[in-house]
Protein backbone atom coordinates (compact mmCIF):
# COMPACT_ATOMS: atom_id res chain seq x y z
CA UNK A 1 0.00 0.00 0.00
CA UNK A 2 2.75 2.42 1.02
CA UNK A 3 4.68 1.70 -2.16
CA UNK A 4 1.76 2.53 -4.40
CA UNK A 5 1.05 5.67 -2.44
CA UNK A 6 4.59 6.93 -2.88
CA UNK A 7 4.53 5.98 -6.54
CA UNK A 8 1.47 8.15 -6.97
CA UNK A 9 3.45 11.17 -5.77
CA UNK A 10 5.96 10.91 -8.57
CA UNK A 11 4.86 13.26 -11.32
CA UNK A 12 4.79 11.74 -14.75
CA UNK A 13 4.65 8.18 -13.50
CA UNK A 14 2.58 5.88 -15.74
CA UNK A 15 -1.12 5.87 -14.94
CA UNK A 16 -1.09 2.32 -13.62
CA UNK A 17 1.58 3.26 -11.09
CA UNK A 18 -0.40 6.23 -9.83
CA UNK A 19 -3.47 4.16 -9.02
CA UNK A 20 -3.87 1.77 -6.12
CA UNK A 21 -4.63 -1.89 -7.02
CA UNK A 22 -8.30 -1.59 -6.07
CA UNK A 23 -8.64 1.36 -8.40
CA UNK A 24 -6.96 -0.51 -11.24
CA UNK A 25 -9.45 -3.32 -10.65
CA UNK A 26 -12.24 -0.79 -10.47
CA UNK A 27 -11.40 0.50 -13.93
CA UNK A 28 -10.95 -3.01 -15.34
CA UNK A 29 -14.37 -4.04 -13.99
CA UNK A 30 -15.99 -1.07 -15.69
CA UNK A 31 -14.47 -1.93 -19.06
CA UNK A 32 -17.04 -4.58 -20.14
CA UNK A 33 -19.93 -2.18 -19.71
CA UNK A 34 -18.07 0.71 -21.30
CA UNK A 35 -17.32 -1.45 -24.35
CA UNK A 36 -20.99 -2.36 -24.71
CA UNK A 37 -21.95 1.27 -24.18
CA UNK A 38 -19.49 2.54 -26.80
CA UNK A 39 -20.33 -0.09 -29.40
CA UNK A 40 -24.11 -0.26 -29.01
CA UNK A 41 -25.17 3.11 -27.62
CA UNK A 42 -22.64 5.81 -28.52
CA UNK A 43 -21.93 4.59 -32.02
CA UNK A 44 -25.56 3.92 -33.07
CA UNK A 45 -26.84 7.17 -31.56
CA UNK A 46 -24.05 9.20 -33.16
CA UNK A 47 -24.46 7.42 -36.47
CA UNK A 48 -28.22 7.89 -36.35
CA UNK A 49 -27.92 11.60 -35.64
CA UNK A 50 -25.44 11.91 -38.49
CA UNK A 51 -27.93 10.20 -40.82
CA UNK A 52 -30.61 12.67 -39.76
CA UNK A 53 -28.45 15.74 -40.43
CA UNK A 54 -29.97 16.77 -43.76
CA UNK A 55 -32.77 19.37 -43.69
CA UNK A 56 -34.35 17.66 -46.69
CA UNK A 57 -35.34 14.66 -44.54
CA UNK A 58 -37.27 16.98 -42.23
CA UNK A 59 -38.99 18.65 -45.17
CA UNK A 60 -39.98 15.24 -46.50
CA UNK A 61 -41.11 14.22 -43.02
CA UNK A 62 -43.34 17.24 -42.53
CA UNK A 63 -44.90 16.66 -45.91
CA UNK A 64 -45.82 13.13 -44.92
CA UNK A 65 -49.40 13.18 -43.53
CA UNK A 66 -48.70 9.90 -41.74
CA UNK A 67 -46.09 11.64 -39.59
CA UNK A 68 -48.49 14.37 -38.46
CA UNK A 69 -51.09 11.75 -37.64
CA UNK A 70 -48.55 9.63 -35.75
CA UNK A 71 -47.44 12.65 -33.72
CA UNK A 72 -51.04 13.40 -32.73
CA UNK A 73 -51.68 9.74 -31.92
CA UNK A 74 -48.56 9.63 -29.76
CA UNK A 75 -49.75 12.69 -27.85
CA UNK A 76 -53.18 11.14 -27.31
CA UNK A 77 -51.55 7.89 -26.21
CA UNK A 78 -49.31 9.67 -23.71
CA UNK A 79 -51.52 12.44 -22.36
CA UNK A 80 -54.85 10.61 -22.20
CA UNK A 81 -53.79 6.96 -22.05
CA UNK A 82 -51.09 7.29 -19.42
CA UNK A 83 -53.09 9.58 -17.16
CA UNK A 84 -56.08 7.25 -17.23
CA UNK A 85 -53.79 4.33 -16.48
CA UNK A 86 -52.07 6.07 -13.57
CA UNK A 87 -55.38 7.21 -12.05
CA UNK A 88 -56.70 3.65 -12.18
CA UNK A 89 -53.41 2.40 -10.71
CA UNK A 90 -53.68 4.94 -7.89
CA UNK A 91 -57.24 3.83 -7.19
CA UNK A 92 -56.46 0.10 -7.38
CA UNK A 93 -53.38 0.46 -5.18
CA UNK A 94 -55.79 1.55 -2.45
CA UNK A 95 -57.91 -1.52 -3.15
CA UNK A 96 -55.03 -3.98 -3.08
CA UNK A 97 -53.60 -2.78 0.24
CA UNK A 98 -56.79 -3.94 1.98
CA UNK A 99 -56.10 -6.86 4.31
CA UNK A 100 -58.29 -9.66 2.93
CA UNK A 101 -57.44 -13.21 2.00
CA UNK A 102 -59.25 -13.05 -1.32
CA UNK A 103 -57.63 -9.75 -2.25
CA UNK A 104 -54.22 -11.37 -1.71
CA UNK A 105 -55.22 -14.11 -4.15
CA UNK A 106 -56.62 -11.59 -6.58
CA UNK A 107 -53.34 -9.67 -6.54
CA UNK A 108 -51.52 -12.86 -7.56
CA UNK A 109 -53.83 -13.18 -10.59
CA UNK A 110 -53.77 -9.45 -11.25
CA UNK A 111 -50.02 -9.48 -11.92
CA UNK A 112 -50.43 -12.03 -14.76
CA UNK A 113 -50.56 -9.48 -17.64
CA UNK A 114 -47.19 -8.17 -16.49
CA UNK A 115 -45.71 -11.66 -16.04
CA UNK A 116 -46.69 -13.11 -19.42
CA UNK A 117 -45.16 -11.95 -22.72
CA UNK A 118 -47.20 -9.36 -24.59
CA UNK A 119 -47.19 -11.00 -28.04
CA UNK A 120 -49.64 -13.89 -27.45
CA UNK A 121 -52.00 -11.82 -25.32
CA UNK A 122 -52.13 -8.93 -27.80
CA UNK A 123 -52.77 -11.39 -30.63
CA UNK A 124 -55.50 -12.93 -28.49
CA UNK A 125 -57.18 -9.52 -28.15
CA UNK A 126 -56.72 -8.97 -31.88
CA UNK A 127 -58.64 -12.09 -32.69
CA UNK A 128 -61.24 -11.36 -30.06
CA UNK A 129 -61.99 -8.10 -31.91
CA UNK A 130 -62.16 -9.73 -35.34
CA UNK A 131 -65.43 -8.47 -36.88
CA UNK A 132 -66.60 -11.84 -38.24
CA UNK A 133 -65.00 -14.53 -36.11
CA UNK A 134 -64.10 -12.71 -32.91
CA UNK A 135 -65.76 -13.60 -29.65
CA UNK A 136 -66.87 -10.03 -28.94
CA UNK A 137 -68.92 -9.58 -32.10
CA UNK A 138 -70.31 -13.12 -31.94
CA UNK A 139 -71.59 -12.39 -28.42
CA UNK A 140 -73.03 -9.06 -29.56
CA UNK A 141 -74.81 -10.90 -32.37
CA UNK A 142 -76.11 -13.57 -30.03
CA UNK A 143 -77.61 -11.06 -27.59
CA UNK A 144 -78.80 -8.27 -29.87
CA UNK A 145 -79.06 -9.90 -33.26
CA UNK A 146 -77.07 -7.00 -34.71
CA UNK A 147 -73.63 -7.05 -36.24
CA UNK A 148 -71.02 -5.56 -33.93
CA UNK A 149 -68.75 -2.73 -35.05
CA UNK A 150 -65.64 -3.40 -37.11
CA UNK A 151 -63.41 -2.61 -34.15
CA UNK A 152 -60.00 -2.30 -35.73
CA UNK A 153 -61.18 -0.65 -38.93
CA UNK A 154 -62.00 2.71 -37.39
CA UNK A 155 -58.87 4.69 -36.51
CA UNK A 156 -60.28 6.21 -33.31
CA UNK A 157 -61.62 2.91 -31.99
CA UNK A 158 -58.47 1.05 -33.07
CA UNK A 159 -56.22 3.53 -31.29
CA UNK A 160 -58.38 3.34 -28.17
CA UNK A 161 -58.10 -0.43 -28.28
CA UNK A 162 -54.30 -0.13 -28.55
CA UNK A 163 -54.32 2.16 -25.51
CA UNK A 164 -56.52 -0.40 -23.75
CA UNK A 165 -54.04 -3.16 -24.53
CA UNK A 166 -51.22 -1.00 -23.21
CA UNK A 167 -53.16 -0.32 -20.01
CA UNK A 168 -53.99 -4.01 -19.63
CA UNK A 169 -50.32 -4.90 -19.87
CA UNK A 170 -48.71 -2.28 -17.63
CA UNK A 171 -51.41 -1.46 -15.09
CA UNK A 172 -50.29 -4.25 -12.67
CA UNK A 173 -46.72 -2.95 -12.57
CA UNK A 174 -47.69 0.62 -11.68
CA UNK A 175 -50.32 -0.54 -9.20
CA UNK A 176 -47.60 -2.56 -7.47
CA UNK A 177 -45.27 0.45 -7.35
CA UNK A 178 -47.98 2.75 -5.99
CA UNK A 179 -48.88 0.07 -3.44
CA UNK A 180 -45.37 0.21 -2.00
CA UNK A 181 -45.86 3.97 -1.74
CA UNK A 182 -49.14 3.57 0.13
CA UNK A 183 -47.72 0.95 2.48
CA UNK A 184 -44.92 3.34 3.44
CA UNK A 185 -47.41 5.82 4.95
CA UNK A 186 -47.40 5.46 8.77
CA UNK A 187 -50.61 3.78 9.86
CA UNK A 188 -51.20 5.93 12.95
CA UNK A 189 -51.94 8.90 10.69
CA UNK A 190 -55.06 7.10 9.47
CA UNK A 191 -55.99 6.03 12.98
CA UNK A 192 -55.74 9.61 14.19
CA UNK A 193 -57.89 10.73 11.25
CA UNK A 194 -60.47 8.05 12.11
CA UNK A 195 -60.62 9.32 15.69
CA UNK A 196 -61.25 12.81 14.31
CA UNK A 197 -64.03 11.41 12.15
CA UNK A 198 -62.39 12.17 8.80
CA UNK A 199 -64.21 11.03 5.67
CA UNK A 200 -62.72 8.76 3.04
CA UNK A 201 -62.05 11.74 0.79
CA UNK A 202 -60.46 13.82 3.54
CA UNK A 203 -58.10 10.96 4.40
CA UNK A 204 -57.06 10.72 0.77
CA UNK A 205 -56.79 14.47 0.30
CA UNK A 206 -54.81 15.26 3.44
CA UNK A 207 -52.81 12.09 4.19
CA UNK A 208 -52.48 9.75 1.18
CA UNK A 209 -52.04 12.27 -1.62
CA UNK A 210 -49.46 14.55 0.07
CA UNK A 211 -47.23 11.58 0.89
CA UNK A 212 -47.62 9.99 -2.54
CA UNK A 213 -47.66 12.88 -4.97
CA UNK A 214 -43.92 12.87 -5.72
CA UNK A 215 -43.98 9.13 -6.35
CA UNK A 216 -47.11 9.48 -8.46
CA UNK A 217 -45.68 12.21 -10.65
CA UNK A 218 -42.37 10.36 -11.06
CA UNK A 219 -44.25 7.24 -12.08
CA UNK A 220 -46.37 9.16 -14.58
CA UNK A 221 -43.34 10.73 -16.25
CA UNK A 222 -41.42 7.45 -16.28
CA UNK A 223 -44.40 5.69 -17.78
CA UNK A 224 -44.64 8.36 -20.48
CA UNK A 225 -40.99 7.91 -21.46
CA UNK A 226 -41.38 4.14 -21.62
CA UNK A 227 -44.65 4.31 -23.50
CA UNK A 228 -42.91 6.27 -26.26
CA UNK A 229 -40.98 3.05 -26.84
CA UNK A 230 -44.06 0.83 -26.72
CA UNK A 231 -44.01 -0.75 -30.14
CA UNK A 232 -45.97 -3.94 -29.47
CA UNK A 233 -49.33 -2.53 -28.36
CA UNK A 234 -49.91 -0.69 -31.62
CA UNK A 235 -47.96 -2.81 -34.09
CA UNK A 236 -49.35 -6.19 -33.06
CA UNK A 237 -52.93 -5.00 -32.62
CA UNK A 238 -53.50 -2.69 -35.57
CA UNK A 239 -50.24 -2.88 -37.53
CA UNK A 240 -50.56 0.91 -37.85
CA UNK A 241 -53.72 0.47 -39.91
CA UNK A 242 -56.31 1.16 -41.14
CA UNK A 243 -54.56 3.17 -43.86
CA UNK A 244 -51.61 3.99 -41.57
CA UNK A 245 -53.87 6.12 -39.36
CA UNK A 246 -53.02 4.56 -36.01
CA UNK A 247 -49.24 4.78 -36.09
CA UNK A 248 -47.38 6.19 -33.12
CA UNK A 249 -43.81 7.47 -33.33
CA UNK A 250 -42.26 4.13 -32.35
CA UNK A 251 -44.09 2.14 -35.04
CA UNK A 252 -43.60 4.94 -37.58
CA UNK A 253 -39.81 4.83 -37.12
CA UNK A 254 -39.84 1.08 -37.74
CA UNK A 255 -42.15 1.56 -40.74
CA UNK A 256 -39.68 3.97 -42.37
CA UNK A 257 -36.89 1.56 -41.54
CA UNK A 258 -38.71 -1.29 -43.27
CA UNK A 259 -39.26 0.98 -46.30
CA UNK A 260 -35.50 1.61 -46.31
CA UNK A 261 -35.96 5.31 -45.53
CA UNK A 262 -33.50 5.39 -42.67
CA UNK A 263 -32.96 9.16 -42.71
CA UNK A 264 -36.72 9.69 -42.36
CA UNK A 265 -36.84 7.17 -39.52
CA UNK A 266 -34.09 9.00 -37.67
CA UNK A 267 -35.60 12.41 -38.45
CA UNK A 268 -38.92 11.35 -36.89
CA UNK A 269 -37.06 10.30 -33.75
CA UNK A 270 -35.06 13.54 -33.65
CA UNK A 271 -38.36 15.45 -33.79
CA UNK A 272 -39.46 13.67 -30.62
CA UNK A 273 -36.26 14.56 -28.74
CA UNK A 274 -37.30 18.09 -27.64
CA UNK A 275 -40.14 16.43 -25.71
CA UNK A 276 -38.21 13.40 -24.50
CA UNK A 277 -34.99 15.02 -23.30
CA UNK A 278 -36.57 17.32 -20.66
CA UNK A 279 -38.42 14.30 -19.24
CA UNK A 280 -35.20 12.28 -19.24
CA UNK A 281 -33.31 15.15 -17.59
CA UNK A 282 -35.94 15.40 -14.87
CA UNK A 283 -35.92 11.65 -14.27
CA UNK A 284 -32.13 11.54 -14.08
CA UNK A 285 -32.13 14.31 -11.48
CA UNK A 286 -34.68 12.34 -9.45
CA UNK A 287 -32.98 8.98 -9.70
CA UNK A 288 -29.26 9.72 -9.62
CA UNK A 289 -29.32 11.18 -6.11
CA UNK B 1 -68.71 5.63 25.39
CA UNK B 2 -71.40 3.44 23.91
CA UNK B 3 -70.13 0.40 22.03
CA UNK B 4 -71.66 -0.13 18.58
CA UNK B 5 -74.28 -2.85 18.57
CA UNK B 6 -73.36 -6.20 17.06
CA UNK B 7 -75.93 -6.05 14.26
CA UNK B 8 -74.89 -2.56 13.24
CA UNK B 9 -71.27 -3.71 13.11
CA UNK B 10 -71.84 -6.64 10.73
CA UNK B 11 -74.00 -4.56 8.41
CA UNK B 12 -71.17 -2.09 8.06
CA UNK B 13 -68.74 -4.93 7.34
CA UNK B 14 -71.03 -6.42 4.73
CA UNK B 15 -71.29 -3.02 3.09
CA UNK B 16 -67.52 -2.64 2.90
CA UNK B 17 -67.10 -6.19 1.65
CA UNK B 18 -69.72 -5.65 -1.05
CA UNK B 19 -68.03 -2.50 -2.24
CA UNK B 20 -64.66 -4.29 -2.36
CA UNK B 21 -66.22 -7.10 -4.37
CA UNK B 22 -67.70 -4.52 -6.72
CA UNK B 23 -64.12 -3.49 -7.53
CA UNK B 24 -62.56 -6.95 -7.31
CA UNK B 25 -64.86 -8.77 -9.72
CA UNK B 26 -64.41 -6.34 -12.68
CA UNK B 27 -60.65 -6.33 -12.02
CA UNK B 28 -60.60 -10.12 -12.17
CA UNK B 29 -62.62 -10.24 -15.39
CA UNK B 30 -60.57 -7.49 -17.06
CA UNK B 31 -57.33 -9.28 -16.18
CA UNK B 32 -58.40 -12.72 -17.26
CA UNK B 33 -60.26 -12.07 -20.54
CA UNK B 34 -57.32 -12.11 -23.00
CA UNK B 35 -55.63 -14.98 -21.19
CA UNK B 36 -58.83 -16.99 -20.93
CA UNK B 37 -59.57 -16.35 -24.60
CA UNK B 38 -56.13 -17.65 -25.49
CA UNK B 39 -56.68 -20.72 -23.34
CA UNK B 40 -60.09 -21.47 -24.88
CA UNK B 41 -58.53 -21.30 -28.35
CA UNK B 42 -55.72 -23.60 -27.29
CA UNK B 43 -58.16 -26.35 -26.24
CA UNK B 44 -60.62 -25.86 -29.11
CA UNK B 45 -60.75 -27.86 -32.29
CA UNK B 46 -60.69 -25.65 -35.37
CA UNK B 47 -64.47 -25.55 -35.91
CA UNK B 48 -65.16 -24.63 -32.26
CA UNK B 49 -62.49 -21.94 -32.20
CA UNK B 50 -64.28 -19.82 -34.78
CA UNK B 51 -67.77 -20.19 -33.35
CA UNK B 52 -67.25 -17.64 -30.57
CA UNK B 53 -68.29 -19.99 -27.76
CA UNK B 54 -67.24 -19.20 -24.20
CA UNK B 55 -66.32 -22.85 -23.69
CA UNK B 56 -65.63 -25.29 -26.55
CA UNK B 57 -68.19 -28.05 -27.17
CA UNK B 58 -65.43 -30.62 -27.61
CA UNK B 59 -62.39 -29.52 -25.61
CA UNK B 60 -59.26 -31.25 -26.84
CA UNK B 61 -55.51 -31.33 -26.32
CA UNK B 62 -55.02 -32.12 -29.98
CA UNK B 63 -53.60 -28.63 -30.70
CA UNK B 64 -50.81 -29.21 -28.22
CA UNK B 65 -49.98 -32.49 -29.93
CA UNK B 66 -49.81 -30.75 -33.31
CA UNK B 67 -47.47 -28.12 -31.89
CA UNK B 68 -45.26 -30.56 -30.00
CA UNK B 69 -44.91 -32.82 -33.02
CA UNK B 70 -44.51 -29.89 -35.42
CA UNK B 71 -47.33 -31.21 -37.59
CA UNK B 72 -48.15 -27.94 -39.31
CA UNK B 73 -46.35 -25.92 -41.97
CA UNK B 74 -46.07 -22.87 -39.66
CA UNK B 75 -44.71 -24.99 -36.84
CA UNK B 76 -42.09 -27.02 -38.66
CA UNK B 77 -39.28 -25.38 -36.65
CA UNK B 78 -41.11 -25.05 -33.33
CA UNK B 79 -38.56 -26.85 -31.16
CA UNK B 80 -35.64 -25.18 -32.89
CA UNK B 81 -37.22 -21.77 -32.29
CA UNK B 82 -38.03 -22.69 -28.71
CA UNK B 83 -34.37 -23.66 -28.27
CA UNK B 84 -33.26 -20.36 -29.84
CA UNK B 85 -35.40 -18.45 -27.36
CA UNK B 86 -33.98 -20.44 -24.43
CA UNK B 87 -30.41 -19.99 -25.62
CA UNK B 88 -30.76 -16.24 -26.17
CA UNK B 89 -32.55 -15.66 -22.85
CA UNK B 90 -29.89 -17.64 -20.96
CA UNK B 91 -27.01 -15.88 -22.72
CA UNK B 92 -28.52 -12.44 -22.07
CA UNK B 93 -29.10 -13.35 -18.41
CA UNK B 94 -25.53 -14.52 -17.85
CA UNK B 95 -23.84 -11.69 -19.76
CA UNK B 96 -25.98 -8.99 -18.13
CA UNK B 97 -25.24 -10.38 -14.68
CA UNK B 98 -21.50 -10.51 -15.35
CA UNK B 99 -21.28 -7.02 -16.80
CA UNK B 100 -23.65 -5.36 -14.34
CA UNK B 101 -22.18 -6.99 -11.22
CA UNK B 102 -18.66 -5.95 -12.17
CA UNK B 103 -19.78 -2.41 -12.96
CA UNK B 104 -21.89 -2.05 -9.82
CA UNK B 105 -19.04 -3.35 -7.63
CA UNK B 106 -16.68 -0.85 -9.20
CA UNK B 107 -19.10 2.08 -8.92
CA UNK B 108 -20.47 1.39 -5.46
CA UNK B 109 -17.61 -0.29 -3.57
CA UNK B 110 -14.36 0.83 -5.22
CA UNK B 111 -15.59 4.33 -6.07
CA UNK B 112 -13.20 4.72 -8.98
CA UNK B 113 -12.91 8.31 -10.18
CA UNK B 114 -15.38 8.84 -13.02
CA UNK B 115 -17.58 5.91 -12.02
CA UNK B 116 -20.42 8.28 -11.14
CA UNK B 117 -20.28 9.48 -14.69
CA UNK B 118 -20.61 5.88 -15.89
CA UNK B 119 -23.67 5.46 -13.67
CA UNK B 120 -25.25 8.55 -15.19
CA UNK B 121 -24.51 7.36 -18.72
CA UNK B 122 -26.11 4.03 -17.92
CA UNK B 123 -29.13 5.76 -16.41
CA UNK B 124 -29.44 7.90 -19.52
CA UNK B 125 -29.45 4.78 -21.71
CA UNK B 126 -32.18 3.35 -19.50
CA UNK B 127 -34.41 6.27 -20.50
CA UNK B 128 -33.92 6.03 -24.26
CA UNK B 129 -37.16 4.43 -25.50
CA UNK B 130 -36.20 0.98 -26.81
CA UNK B 131 -38.05 1.43 -30.10
CA UNK B 132 -36.09 4.62 -30.80
CA UNK B 133 -32.74 2.94 -30.27
CA UNK B 134 -33.86 0.05 -32.47
CA UNK B 135 -33.62 2.12 -35.67
CA UNK B 136 -29.93 3.04 -35.47
CA UNK B 137 -29.16 -0.27 -33.75
CA UNK B 138 -30.38 -2.14 -36.80
CA UNK B 139 -28.01 -0.24 -39.07
CA UNK B 140 -25.16 -0.55 -36.58
CA UNK B 141 -25.51 -4.32 -36.49
CA UNK B 142 -25.43 -4.26 -40.28
CA UNK B 143 -22.22 -2.22 -40.22
CA UNK B 144 -20.68 -4.67 -37.76
CA UNK B 145 -21.74 -7.54 -40.02
CA UNK B 146 -23.76 -9.11 -37.21
CA UNK B 147 -27.24 -9.01 -38.79
CA UNK B 148 -29.05 -12.36 -38.83
CA UNK B 149 -26.95 -13.78 -36.05
CA UNK B 150 -27.96 -14.63 -32.51
CA UNK B 151 -24.99 -12.64 -31.30
CA UNK B 152 -26.59 -9.43 -32.59
CA UNK B 153 -29.78 -10.02 -30.60
CA UNK B 154 -27.85 -11.06 -27.50
CA UNK B 155 -25.65 -7.95 -27.58
CA UNK B 156 -28.62 -5.68 -28.24
CA UNK B 157 -30.57 -7.14 -25.33
CA UNK B 158 -27.55 -6.92 -23.00
CA UNK B 159 -27.27 -3.25 -23.98
CA UNK B 160 -30.89 -2.69 -23.04
CA UNK B 161 -30.89 -4.80 -19.87
CA UNK B 162 -27.63 -3.72 -18.27
CA UNK B 163 -28.36 -0.04 -17.42
CA UNK B 164 -31.27 -0.97 -15.17
CA UNK B 165 -29.31 -3.94 -13.83
CA UNK B 166 -26.34 -1.73 -12.89
CA UNK B 167 -28.61 0.82 -11.28
CA UNK B 168 -30.53 -1.68 -9.16
CA UNK B 169 -27.33 -3.48 -8.12
CA UNK B 170 -25.67 -0.17 -7.24
CA UNK B 171 -28.63 0.82 -5.05
CA UNK B 172 -28.50 -2.56 -3.32
CA UNK B 173 -24.75 -2.55 -2.79
CA UNK B 174 -24.78 1.02 -1.44
CA UNK B 175 -26.74 -0.45 1.47
CA UNK B 176 -23.99 -2.94 2.40
CA UNK B 177 -21.86 -1.50 5.23
CA UNK B 178 -18.41 -0.19 4.22
CA UNK B 179 -16.96 -1.83 7.34
CA UNK B 180 -17.27 -5.22 5.63
CA UNK B 181 -14.80 -4.23 2.93
CA UNK B 182 -12.53 -2.54 5.44
CA UNK B 183 -12.44 -5.62 7.64
CA UNK B 184 -11.65 -7.80 4.65
CA UNK B 185 -8.80 -5.47 3.64
CA UNK B 186 -7.45 -5.67 7.21
CA UNK B 187 -7.39 -9.44 6.89
CA UNK B 188 -5.31 -9.01 3.75
CA UNK B 189 -7.99 -9.83 1.19
CA UNK B 190 -7.32 -8.66 -2.35
CA UNK B 191 -9.94 -6.77 -4.31
CA UNK B 192 -10.91 -9.87 -6.24
CA UNK B 193 -11.27 -11.89 -3.05
CA UNK B 194 -13.57 -9.22 -1.61
CA UNK B 195 -15.59 -9.38 -4.81
CA UNK B 196 -15.85 -13.16 -4.82
CA UNK B 197 -16.10 -13.97 -1.14
CA UNK B 198 -17.85 -10.95 0.38
CA UNK B 199 -19.67 -8.98 -2.28
CA UNK B 200 -21.26 -11.64 -4.50
CA UNK B 201 -22.63 -13.82 -1.63
CA UNK B 202 -24.16 -10.80 0.10
CA UNK B 203 -25.71 -9.55 -3.12
CA UNK B 204 -27.29 -12.91 -4.00
CA UNK B 205 -30.97 -11.84 -3.65
CA UNK B 206 -30.46 -8.83 -5.93
CA UNK B 207 -28.45 -10.93 -8.37
CA UNK B 208 -31.28 -13.45 -8.61
CA UNK B 209 -33.74 -10.61 -9.23
CA UNK B 210 -31.58 -9.03 -11.93
CA UNK B 211 -30.82 -12.36 -13.60
CA UNK B 212 -34.54 -13.09 -13.74
CA UNK B 213 -35.25 -9.60 -15.07
CA UNK B 214 -32.73 -9.97 -17.90
CA UNK B 215 -33.89 -13.49 -18.81
CA UNK B 216 -37.54 -12.41 -18.96
CA UNK B 217 -36.68 -9.28 -20.95
CA UNK B 218 -34.84 -11.32 -23.56
CA UNK B 219 -37.45 -14.09 -23.71
CA UNK B 220 -40.27 -11.57 -24.19
CA UNK B 221 -38.53 -9.30 -26.70
CA UNK B 222 -40.30 -8.99 -30.01
CA UNK B 223 -39.13 -5.82 -31.79
CA UNK B 224 -35.38 -6.39 -31.72
CA UNK B 225 -35.72 -10.08 -32.53
CA UNK B 226 -37.94 -9.26 -35.48
CA UNK B 227 -35.53 -6.62 -36.81
CA UNK B 228 -32.26 -8.43 -36.25
CA UNK B 229 -33.17 -12.01 -37.20
CA UNK B 230 -34.73 -13.03 -40.48
CA UNK B 231 -33.54 -16.56 -41.21
CA UNK B 232 -36.37 -19.04 -40.44
CA UNK B 233 -34.01 -21.34 -38.53
CA UNK B 234 -32.74 -18.55 -36.28
CA UNK B 235 -36.02 -16.97 -35.27
CA UNK B 236 -37.11 -16.83 -31.68
CA UNK B 237 -40.65 -17.87 -30.75
CA UNK B 238 -42.22 -14.38 -30.59
CA UNK B 239 -41.10 -13.58 -34.14
CA UNK B 240 -42.40 -16.93 -35.35
CA UNK B 241 -45.73 -16.09 -33.68
CA UNK B 242 -45.81 -12.71 -35.39
CA UNK B 243 -45.19 -14.40 -38.74
CA UNK B 244 -48.42 -16.36 -38.37
CA UNK B 245 -50.18 -13.05 -39.03
CA UNK B 246 -48.69 -12.75 -42.49
CA UNK B 247 -50.91 -15.51 -43.86
CA UNK B 248 -54.60 -14.98 -44.65
CA UNK B 249 -55.64 -18.44 -43.52
CA UNK B 250 -53.67 -18.41 -40.28
CA UNK B 251 -54.45 -21.38 -38.04
CA UNK B 252 -55.43 -19.20 -35.09
CA UNK B 253 -56.08 -22.11 -32.75
CA UNK B 254 -52.49 -23.28 -33.29
CA UNK B 255 -51.17 -19.74 -32.97
CA UNK B 256 -52.91 -19.41 -29.60
CA UNK B 257 -51.66 -22.82 -28.49
CA UNK B 258 -48.09 -21.90 -29.37
CA UNK B 259 -48.56 -18.54 -27.66
CA UNK B 260 -49.88 -20.28 -24.57
CA UNK B 261 -46.86 -22.60 -24.45
CA UNK B 262 -44.55 -19.64 -25.03
CA UNK B 263 -46.18 -17.66 -22.19
CA UNK B 264 -45.90 -20.45 -19.61
CA UNK B 265 -42.13 -20.42 -18.88
CA UNK B 266 -41.87 -16.68 -18.12
CA UNK B 267 -45.00 -16.81 -15.96
CA UNK B 268 -43.55 -19.78 -14.05
CA UNK B 269 -40.19 -18.04 -13.64
CA UNK B 270 -41.91 -14.87 -12.50
CA UNK B 271 -43.96 -16.59 -9.83
CA UNK B 272 -41.04 -18.76 -8.72
CA UNK B 273 -38.82 -15.71 -8.17
CA UNK B 274 -41.60 -13.32 -7.14
CA UNK B 275 -40.12 -13.06 -3.66
CA UNK B 276 -36.91 -11.64 -5.12
CA UNK B 277 -38.63 -9.65 -7.85
CA UNK B 278 -40.90 -7.74 -5.52
CA UNK B 279 -38.18 -6.95 -3.00
CA UNK B 280 -35.32 -6.44 -5.42
CA UNK B 281 -36.95 -4.70 -8.32
CA UNK B 282 -39.86 -2.61 -7.14
CA UNK B 283 -37.75 -1.05 -4.40
CA UNK B 284 -35.27 -0.01 -7.05
CA UNK B 285 -37.72 0.77 -9.82
CA UNK B 286 -38.93 4.04 -8.42
CA UNK B 287 -37.13 5.66 -5.55
CA UNK B 288 -39.55 7.88 -3.65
Amino acid sequence: MAITLSASDIPGAPLSARLSPPQVWGILLLVPYLLIFAAFVVYPVGYGLWLARQPSSYVALFHDPIFARAAVNTLIFLVIGINIKMLIALFLSGFFVQQRGWIKWLSVVFILPWAVPSIPTILSVRFMLNPEWGMVNQLIFKFTGEDGPNWLNDPTVALSMAIGVHIWKSLPFWTLILMTGRLAIPHDLFEAADVDGATWWQKFRFITWPSMQTLYITCTLLSMIWTLGDFNSVYLLTGGGPADLTHVLSTLGIRYLRLDQLSLAMASIVCALPFVLPLVYFMMKRLSR
Amino acid sequence: MKLPGLGEFTWRDVGIEARLLLIGIPVFIWTMIPIYHMFVFAISPKEDAFSGKLWPVHPTLNNFEIVFHQKHYFLRDFWLQFGNSVFIAAAVGILTLLIATCAAFSISRLKVPGSRMVMNLALFTYFIPAAFLAVPMYRTMGNYGLLNSHLALILAMVTIASPYAIWVLKQASDKLPVELDEAAVMDGATTLQIFRLVYVPLMMPSLVAIGTYAVLLAWNEYLYAFLLLSNEKQLTLPVALGNFLAADDSPWELLMTTGFIYALPPAAVYYAFKRYMVGGLTAGAVKS
